[in-house]
């Protein structure tokens, strides 16, 4: 015979708050991009971001049962043409103080200049633009996600592990993949890379619906990759459109990495270590799909938010902000360390996954890589390469 | 030197002989269970030779003796249920219901039941051993992990992973009624003999909570320093404490040690160095050893607690979890 038996509430002894707080969370992204997904093994996902900040929420409030806080999330979609600062301001007018940001930077710090956003916290869960965390950051802003710095030294570092040493790099043509490419560029100096031949991709996407598409595909790749011999290519494809053509016809019988092949990423469905199988089972058991790097960075920043409220007792955007900056912050995050935010630019530091389309490859850093303070702070940007001023 | 004659050396080497054999009268049998290779490693206590590998179902992990020391119950957690051991035939007799994977298990005093968390569903399970059934199912935090019963069977304490709490269950009436919280990522709840605290590993917390029982309030977070150890790498999972609750050993995971602690100024003692990942302990009968599960270098150390140091590692199966000694 199975009975469920419910919680008695919160005694007296227990140490913390009686009263109850709430903390309103607000999620601002744009319109989901239309264009058909590259497979159809991969379906659309309409939620993405939300559906991670959501777990977050229900993770929050176990706790907040007890200690009498209570979290909830007031997602909003831009449509095009919609200015955030609009939504923004009115969330802000409806008593939101604490934002997550799924947006480009343009906008992050658009809005992280708006007066109202001088005592709300905001977190970037999606920009990965390495000058966020460089040379324009702000105080109101912390970063979840990792910035395409983090993402090639996780690579690059693996890579030397494997003493693949050797990159050819092919290059998009949008800024967002030359952007990937600096940052390729600037790893492989930091952990002993070297590119030996970079090219740029000029052809169109692939025609991979129309009958005999793969005989264009085939003889394209192939002529395109005939190149002086390195060990692994490195494509830059942000917006996916022709990196994964590239696998298995390339001229050299060379593994692909980069946007596409082997990648570095914050999470992936596969990953199952450090007690991940029941995070990943809890969200696919309320969504039906596989947490996404967005999910994740999402479920990141209501996470800290959590964190940050029930070790401080509070919903003060500054009295949170001051903790998670402070060595007392720690977030377990299924990634076998803490997890915690960088104070010289907001930037949350955590091990990064290196993955295939189906199984975790290794982890990042790498064993080996020294640091003074933290092996994690050998990916992406350090303390004294920052001219933050904080 | 006195000479002797070859019979008189005959004579002392079987008195020799005779001696050991009335020693290793009290020998007692050390179990572990391997996460990886499915099976409950059988390794005598006195010479740390394995004896048999014993194949259960998938994954055990959470592994405890009763009573009576003739069974094993296991928690294998990838078949969903608890398997019983008979430790004489070596064989698994039956199954016990657990709810969806169970990953650790205690015992209460009586021995009569079995209190299980369910990682999967929040909730820890009640089974009855006797009549092989659930008696019922508490719901608790999020992930719920380590459990541990109070010796005067007053308390169950449950530790939830993603909550961060230390849940008290009165075992008269299965309720909770007191929540503590503690550090990140807690893993095992520890009670002393004297059942006046309970000790609760955070993992990622990188801390001990020493809990009143009396007051539900923290006594002290004991923290770790290791010199050439970062603080990430101190991870705190497995507790024990001995019988006259003076010392507490906390085992540090990838810090690749145990730690000793003074109960009484709650202070760290000694670090004694064993292998990769240690997660968990056991005591020997006589209490002059303590056994060491070292994950991720799959042995298992063994630890002389009289001169508190680190005797000997010998190999078990791969990914050694849970360790129990058997007289």
């Amino acid at each position: 015979m199975q009975m469920r038996i419910w919680l008695a509430l919160v005694l007296a002894g227990l140490p913390l708050a009686a009263q109850s707080m709430t903390l309103e969370i607000g999620l601002l992204s744009r319109e989901a991009d239309e264009s058909l997904p590259l497979t159809s093994l991969e379906p659309r996902i309409d939620d993405n971001a939300i559906a991670g900040a959501e777990q977050g929420i229900r993770d929050n409030n176990t706790t907040g049962r007890f200690t009498g806080q209570s979290f909830s999330l007031t997602p909003v979609v831009l449509t095009t043409g919609e200015a955030p600062s609009d939504a923004f301001r009115a969330m802000y007018a409806e008593g939101t103080r604490l934002f997550l940001l799924n947006l480009p930077a343009a906008d992050l710090l658009e809005l992280a200049d708006l007066p109202e956003a001088a005592d709300s916290l905001l977190f970037n869960v999606g920009a990965a633009d390495d000058s966020l965390r460089v040379d324009a950051c702000r105080e109101n802003l912390l970063h979840s996600a990792p910035s395409r710095a983090m993402r090639a030294d996780a690579l690059a570092q693996y890579l030397a592990w494997k003493r693949w040493t050797r990159w050819f790099l092919v290059v998009g043509r949008d800024p967002a993949d030359r952007a990937y490419a600096e940052a390729l560029g600037r790893a492989a100096k930091r952990f002993g890379g070297k590119i030996v031949e970079r090219k740029e991709w000029t052809f169109d996407a692939g025609a991979r619906r129309t009958d005999s598409g793969h005989f264009s595909e085939q003889q394209a790749v192939n002529a395109f990759t005939q190149v002086d011999d390195y060990d692994i290519l490195l494509v830059a494809d942000e917006a996916d459109r022709f990196g994964e053509y590239l696998s298995y016809r390339s001229y050299r019988p060379r593994p692909v990495g980069g946007t596409q092949g082997l990648v570095a990423t914050a999470w992936s469905g596969v990953f199952e270590q450090w007690g991940a199988t029941q995070f990943q089972r809890r969200f696919n058991a309320e969504t039906g799909r596989w947490m996404t790097p967005l999910d994740y960075a999402a479920w990141l920043a209501v996470r800290s938010i959590g964190e940050s409220a029930t070790r401080t007792d509070s919903a003060d955007p500054q009295t949170l902000r001051r903790h998670m900056l402070s060595p007392e912050f720690k977030l377990a995050a299924f990634k076998g360390v803490p997890v915690t935010y960088r104070d010289w630019n907001g930037q949350l530091r955590q091990p990064l996954l290196i993955v295939s389309r189906r199984i975790l490859v290794s982890v990042s850093p790498q064993e080996g890589f020294l640091h003074q303070f933290s092996p994690l702070d050998t990916l992406g940007y350090d303390r004294p390469e920052v001219r933050c001023g904080q | 030197m006195p000479y002797r004659s070859r019979t008189a050396w005959v004579r002392i080497l079987l008195l020799c002989i005779g001696l050991l054999a009335t020693a290793s009268a009290g020998a007692y049998t050390v179990y572990v269970s391997s996460e990886k290779d499915n099976v409950i490693s059988v390794i005598d206590g006195d010479s740390l030779k394995m004896l048999d590998q014993v194949k259960v179902g998938q994954r055990p992990r959470g592994i405890a003796l009763s009573k009576d020391n003739k069974v094993l119950y296991i928690c294998t957690s990838d078949e969903d249920h608890i398997e019983v051991l008979d430790l004489a035939t070596r064989k698994v007799t039956h199954t016990l219901p657990s709810g969806p994977d169970p990953e650790l298990l205690a015992l209460g005093p009586e021995g009569r039941y079995l209190y299980v968390a369910n990682e999967d569903d929040n909730m820890v399970t009640v089974v009855d051993v006797e009549n092989r059934s659930k008696v019922v199912e508490i719901q608790v935090g999020v992930e719920p992990e380590g459990m541990g019963v109070s010796a005067d069977g007053q308390w169950l304490v449950n530790t939830s992973e993603t909550t961060n709490m230390a849940h008290f269950i009165d075992l008269k009436t299965n309720e909770v009624v007191a929540n503590v919280l503690v550090d990140q990522r807690p893993r095992v709840a520890q009670f002393t003999p004297d059942s006046r605290q309970v000790w609760v590993s955070s993992e990622i917390g990188g801390s001990v909570s020493v809990i009143d029982v009396a007051s539900k309030t923290i006594i002290k977070k004991i923290r770790f320093e290791i010199p050439g150890i970062r603080a990430e790498s101190i991870q705190p999972v497995g507790i024990q404490i001995s019988d006259d609750g003076r010392r507490a050993f906390v085992a540090l995971g990838p810090a690749a040690r145990v730690a000793v602690i003074d109960t009484t100024t709650l202070e760290v003692e000694k670090l004694l160095l064993v292998g990769q990942r240690v997660w968990n302990m056991a005591f020997s009968p006589d209490r002059t050893r303590l056994f060491t599960t070292n994950g991720v270098s799959n042995d298992m150390s063994v630890i002389d607690l009289k001169k508190l140091r680190v005797r000997k590692t010998v190999p078990v199966g791969r990914l050694p979890w849970g360790v129990v000694v058997a007289p």
